[in-house]
């Protein structure tokens, strides 16, 4: 379905803007994408999310839409045909937005103390990021996906993040395979579908990005 | 043919309890209250929220009965559901009378937005310009100021946020009607100007006055004891 008025604003290495990309995609949407640089913000990006001034930002028909998982249930109502990201039980639902926050509050920060870490405190970070892993490991169980048999909402908040597993093993020296097989497959899982292999970067831009970010502010 | 069972498990000074509080009266559903204290929480707490081990929970039991002469299928779903606003939305989509969320999903957005926004920025500032003194303090100040006048210019010519009826948004901020005027009295400051903030001071007597908010609030003695308290906990930890 293309649609004239769909416009993305988004930082390439942002897990956040690879969420709505991937939900985009299930739903068939074609939209522009335009990329910010974080060191001299578009004035788009000021006007349109003047409180927070951050990517991602879908901007439909005009009308701004801001935070990631806002903008994913947004695009799951907006264009309400299937595939459905958020389950029709109403009590699945909630316990999807459960994870979506839990993800949120937990996943980003603790992976980048990892990657940004050192010293002393590298070992607490590790454990801290295995831990929230770990949370989320059990979570899935044996399921295929973390709705179930379908795709959807946690998956979509949960999966960019993945991209970023090269980094962290690599800066925190672990692997994450060997304490979450699970969820290492699971992630391969997603991999198999278009929406989300054509919305995440290659892991190995993301560590050159995550070198380059820790040259400039002197955290090696 | 259904029986339902709602219980809400809290602590009475929760600003997050009460939205689901506010969610359930609104829509007139009768619930069970259970209290905790979570400086000593019940083992039935950690079991339902084991993941954040924090009030409030809201626990849903479904018990569907068959119609005569149908073959018995008794489903008894005991489900629990922990953070606040998700706790609202799941109110809000099963119960459907006085709707709370907006039905356009670009309205829906701006109130998820909005809420969650506030809560961390004015939540987060307002509880250290409670709490603390000095620079610490005032730096608060001037981060919950501008986020204070981001929320003037929402209600600007409204009623409430949701209009002319009170909505999600305003169940989202309403612990600012009842909890920022104890703060400022405990922290000795001012965070809502009344001729600065015409419009939220408005909003604030119109959503207290409301006859299924007003006689929900804690008692205001025992809210300023109770931050009191942890004002006084907080410079304590922070003593050098």
């Amino acid at each position: 379905m293309a649609e004239a008025n769909v416009v993305l604003l988004d930082f390439w290495p942002s897990s956040y803007g690879m969420r709505v990309k991937i939900a985009l995609a299930e739903k068939g949407i074609t939209y522009e994408c335009k990329q910010e640089d974080f060191q001299a913000k578009s004035s788009l990006l000021l006007e349109t999310n003047p409180v927070h001034k951050m990517i991602p930002v879908l901007i439909h028909n005009g009308k701004p839409i801001c935070e990631s998982l806002n903008i994913v249930q947004y695009i799951d109502e907006a264009w309400n045909h299937k595939p459905s990201l958020l389950p029709s039980d109403l009590y699945k639902r909630s316990q999807a937005r459960f994870w979506g926050d839990y993800i949120d509050k937990n996943v980003y920060n603790s992976v980048k103390r990892v990657w940004t870490g050192k010293g002393k405190e590298q070992e607490e970070h590790n454990k801290q990021f295995i831990e929230c892993l770990k949370t989320l490991e059990d979570e899935l169980a044996n399921k295929p996906y973390f709705g179930g048999e379908d795709f959807g909402y946690v998956d979509v908040a949960l999966v960019p993040f993945t991209s970023w597993f090269y980094t962290v093993e690599t800066f925190g020296k672990l692997s994450i395979e060997e304490e979450c097989p699970k969820l290492v497959a699971w992630a391969k899982r997603c991999m198999q579908k278009d929406s989300v292999a054509t919305s995440l970067p290659h892991p190995h831009k993301i560590y050159a990005f995550a070198l380059q970010y820790k040259q400039r502010h002197g955290l090696e | 043919m259904e029986n339902e069972d709602v219980k809400l498990f809290n602590f009475w000074v929760s600003p997050f309890g009460k939205r689901v509080e506010w969610a359930l009266k609104l829509k007139d559903v009768k619930y069970d209250y259970v209290e905790e204290d979570i400086f000593n929480k019940s083992n039935l707490l950690l079991q339902l929220n084991p993941v954040h081990k924090k009030v409030p929970v809201l626990v849903y039991s479904c018990v569907q009965l068959p119609p005569p002469f149908a073959v018995p299928n008794i489903v008894h779903a005991h489900k629990p559901i922990a953070e606040s606003l998700i706790i609202v939305e799941y109110i809000d989509e099963t119960w459907k009378h006085y709707p709370l969320l907006p039905r356009h999903p670009h309205h829906k957005a701006h109130a998820r937005f909005w809420a969650t926004t506030v809560e961390q920025k004015l939540g987060k500032a307002g509880w250290v310009a409670m709490s603390r003194s000095g620079e610490e303090q005032e730096k608060a100040l001037k981060e919950a100021n501008d986020i204070i006048e981001k929320i003037e210019e929402e209600i600007k010519g409204k009623k409430y946020f949701g209009g002319e009826n009170i909505g999600y948004l305003d169940v989202a901020l309403g612990w600012i009607a009842y909890l920022v005027p104890v703060w400022e009295e405990v922290g000795s400051m001012k965070m809502i100007e009344p001729l600065k903030f015409p419009g939220i001071t408005s909003w604030m007597t119109n959503f207290l006055s409301h006859p299924v908010i007003k006689d929900t609030l804690p008692p205001r003695d025992k809210m300023l004891l109770y931050y009191h308290n942890r004002r006084n906990n907080s410079q304590n930890l922070h003593k050098v």
